[in-house]
């Protein structure tokens, strides 16, 4: 999927002014941020569960192409297959060739942010294979032909008026003319529809939260059930997956398990939780006779042991979105690729490039919230830093930016300079302001002072007070 | 060209080191021995560790919180009543779908001739599914089911109603114990792997929050889950 960060201060400013998004995404503090915090409150362990979360995670990734290899031993031996993929192209032409070998003509398909990345569906229409999402958030966008806004809860930037629009438009091919008012009627039209499509599916997608080497299993999670009709009634499951997905043994990814849903959605454990070992044996009575995990590279093992090498034990939670004041204000689409918010800003860079997504590093107000509450306690902020400083030694972002952070730069690295001429800024603006108490303008400051006024400075410089009362024998 | 399978693992390798894969390989090995629950490794929380009567009430609590209903009756020889007026009680029609398993065999269904019982896998028109668990999870009120030739997972997901029928001797305090059980199972011969094709874990019925943020019962799998629990722990030695 061409990404569309180039032109994310356009894109920031429009969602900052679209109604139906700015309702869409009132009280979400309310509603997510507080259903975290409850069920964190309710389990005693939880925080010594995110570090020996994030204690596993990390050790799969020292060992990273050594658990790959025994995973895929265990899918073969499982009677599945594993398909190696570099590039998402190569991923896309890989699923394809699978859908062909059974001469598919629709594919159901579970929530995947990989997929995603793949720009899957598109591609699938494309080649004469109709893809139908069935998570009803990727249903409604898929009508919508828009992207995940959120990469938990893809649909959540559209209103309740929007999504009954969508199905009255779309669903009047199943003699549905009527258009409904009520959420819960507009879930149960949409799931009297999507039901014989599981039935009728060749292939099911799904996407997969988890990679277990020690059982060759994967794993999803949903809250509808989905994902299951999915894998189960078609006759060949393909999932979805990156490399650094694995964890050793079931135990560890229960450990993960106990972590992913209290911080996705405040829920002590999804409703459906999923291992997945192989195809359907001789004697079984349901599932698909098939089993393939495609596992998409697309960058990430250039990440492994480098500076964004924490990026990797992301459990795609979401949790940083959800309390990120930069994306509750805008949503995910302005981002312009596949994952928005904090953990967006981080891991875009490294798959499209920093040049293509440079603007995305500056998408944060610091204010360190989603470190605090990531499950895996990865480090944000410091690696948005990283990139940005990235960015500069590659002289990108806009020429007015380097150089102010150029001169600031070499201002900062000469004390008795810099503290001369922030006493006289300071000066300055007490002279601008005259007997008002704020400024309306400053100089080189438009963005800043064009929604608040700027206080006037008080009582001299930072040093100046300091020596002030160094002399006066107060505190150091 | 080099495939991409080689390709992916050698850039791997390439920033791990190649001169450290035989400490990889060890550390791997000595770590995929460590299962079962590890102290620090995979932190157990206390909450589901408890007695068998208290475990009971935690499963009940637990399920009840998730929109479960949940009975709790003497004996296998009660199951069919209560599950004739559960359904009775919800106005659903009294035919149900229910695995092929040996051990809903040993449940007195001919005690109530008006329930018609169709055993097999789940079809689209199936409104009430009954099923087995291979065990049940205090923690959080989680059904665990596996898929197999008596346990048709279809039977989890399709019918509008699932009834599971739990024995209390079956709920344990952790999911970890359920993985000590399937470990300790006949390895499948060649390979060794003890897991069937599919381990569902289900705790309460499915919903969905994506229109709207409004948060609805009966998304794509059942509508209602009603868990029958047989409370045999006192005829346990």
């Amino acid at each position: 999927m061409k990404p569309t960060s180039r032109a994310f201060k356009q894109n920031a400013h429009e969602a900052l002014g679209d109604k139906n998004l700015q309702e869409a995404l009132s009280d979400l503090e309310g509603g997510f941020v507080q259903g975290r915090l409850n069920a964190v409150n309710k389990l005693p362990e939880f925080d010594q569960l995110r570090d020996a979360g994030r204690d596993i995670k990390h050790h799969v990734l020292e060992n990273l192409d050594v658990y790959l290899e025994i995973f895929e031993e265990k899918v073969v031996a499982n009677g599945g297959q594993v398909h190696w993929c570099r590039s998402p192209e190569d991923a896309r032409q890989k699923v394809l060739e699978l859908c062909r070998s059974i001469d598919a003509k629709t594919v159901t398909k579970g929530k995947s942010m990989i997929g995603e990345e793949m720009d899957l569906n598109h591609f699938l229409e494309g080649h004469a294979v109709e893809p139908i999402e069935t998570d009803f958030g990727e249903y409604i966008i898929q009508l919508a032909d828009e992207r995940p806004s959120h990469i938990i809860a893809p649909a959540i930037h559209k209103t309740k008026e929007q999504v009954a629009d969508l199905f009255h438009e779309h669903h009047q091919k199943y003699g549905k003319s009527a258009r409904l008012e009520e959420p819960r009627d507009m879930l149960d039209e949409a799931r009297e529809i999507l039901r014989p499509k599981y039935i009728e599916a060749d292939v099911g997608i799904t996407g997969a939260n988890f990679m277990i080497a020690e059982t060759g299993s994967t794993v999803i999670v949903t809250n509808e059930g989905n994902g299951d009709l999915t894998q189960t009634l078609a006759k060949m499951h393909i999932a979805l997956a990156t490399p650094e997905k694995i964890v050793p043994t079931l135990d560890d990814a229960t450990t993960l398990l106990r972590i992913l849903a209290r911080s996705a959605t405040g829920q002590e454990m999804s409703v459906y939780t999923t291992f997945s070992s192989g195809n359907k044996r001789p004697d079984d009575l349901d599932g698909p006779a098939s089993y393939h995990v495609v596992i998409l590279d697309n960058g990430r093992t250039d990440m492994v042991g480098g500076d964004f090498n924490d990026m990797l034990t992301c459990i795609k939670c979401g949790a940083c979105l959800m309390h990120c004041p930069v994306w509750t204000a805008i949503g995910g689409h302005a981002y312009g690729w596949v994952y928005p918010g904090p953990m967006g800003s981080v891991l875009t860079p490294n798959l499209v490039g920093l040049e293509e997504a440079c603007h995305l590093p500056n998408a944060s107000t610091f204010c360190g919230r989603c470190q605090e509450i990531c499950p895996q306690k990865i480090p944000l902020p410091r690696m948005l830093r990283k990139h940005r400083e990235n960015a500069f030694t590659a002289r990108l972002g806009p020429p007015q930016e380097r150089m102010g952070i150029a001169l600031w730069a070499w201002l900062a690295k000469r004390p008795a300079l810099y503290r001369l001429a922030t006493s006289l800024a300071t000066g300055a603006l007490r002279l601008m302001a005259g007997k008002r108490g704020s400024l309306k303008s400053v100089p080189l400051a438009g963005g800043w002072t064009h929604s608040r006024n700027m206080p006037t400075p008080q009582g001299g410089t930072f040093m100046q007070q300091i020596k002030a009362k160094r002399r006066a024998g107060g505190a150091p | 060209m080099s495939s991409a399978r080689d390709d992916i693992l050698g850039r791997i390798r390439g920033k791990l080191g190649a001169d450290k894969r035989d400490a990889s390989e060890q550390a791997v090995a000595e770590r995929l021995k460590r299962t079962g629950p590890q102290p620090g490794q995979n932190p157990i929380p206390a909450r589901g560790q408890l007695a068998a009567p208290e475990r009971l009430a935690l499963f009940r609590e637990m399920a009840e919180a998730v929109d479960a209903t949940v009975a709790v009756v003497g004996s296998l020889d009660d199951v069919p009543t209560s599950v004739t007026g559960y359904l009775a009680e919800n106005n659903l029609p009294a035919e149900a779908v229910m695995s092929p398993d040996a051990r809903m065999d040993e449940i007195p269904w001919a005690d109530q001739p008006l329930l018609t019982l169709r055993r097999g896998r789940a079809e689209d028109a199936d409104a009430v599914g009954i099923t087995p668990v291979n065990a049940a999870i205090a923690e959080t009120g989680t059904l665990m089911m596996t898929s197999g030739a008596e346990t048709p997972v279809t039977l989890n997901f399709m019918p509008d109603t699932h009834i599971a029928i739990v024995q209390a001797s079956q709920i344990v305090g952790t999911y970890e114990e359920t993985w000590g059980e399937l470990r300790g199972r006949t390895p499948r011969d060649g390979d060794g792997n003890f897991m069937p094709r599919a381990v569902n874990w289900v705790t309460g019925p499915s919903r969905s929050a994506d229109i709207a943020k409004t948060l609805f019962l009966g998304a794509h799998g059942p509508r209602r889950l009603h868990i029958v629990v047989v409370d045999d722990n006192d005829e346990k030695t």
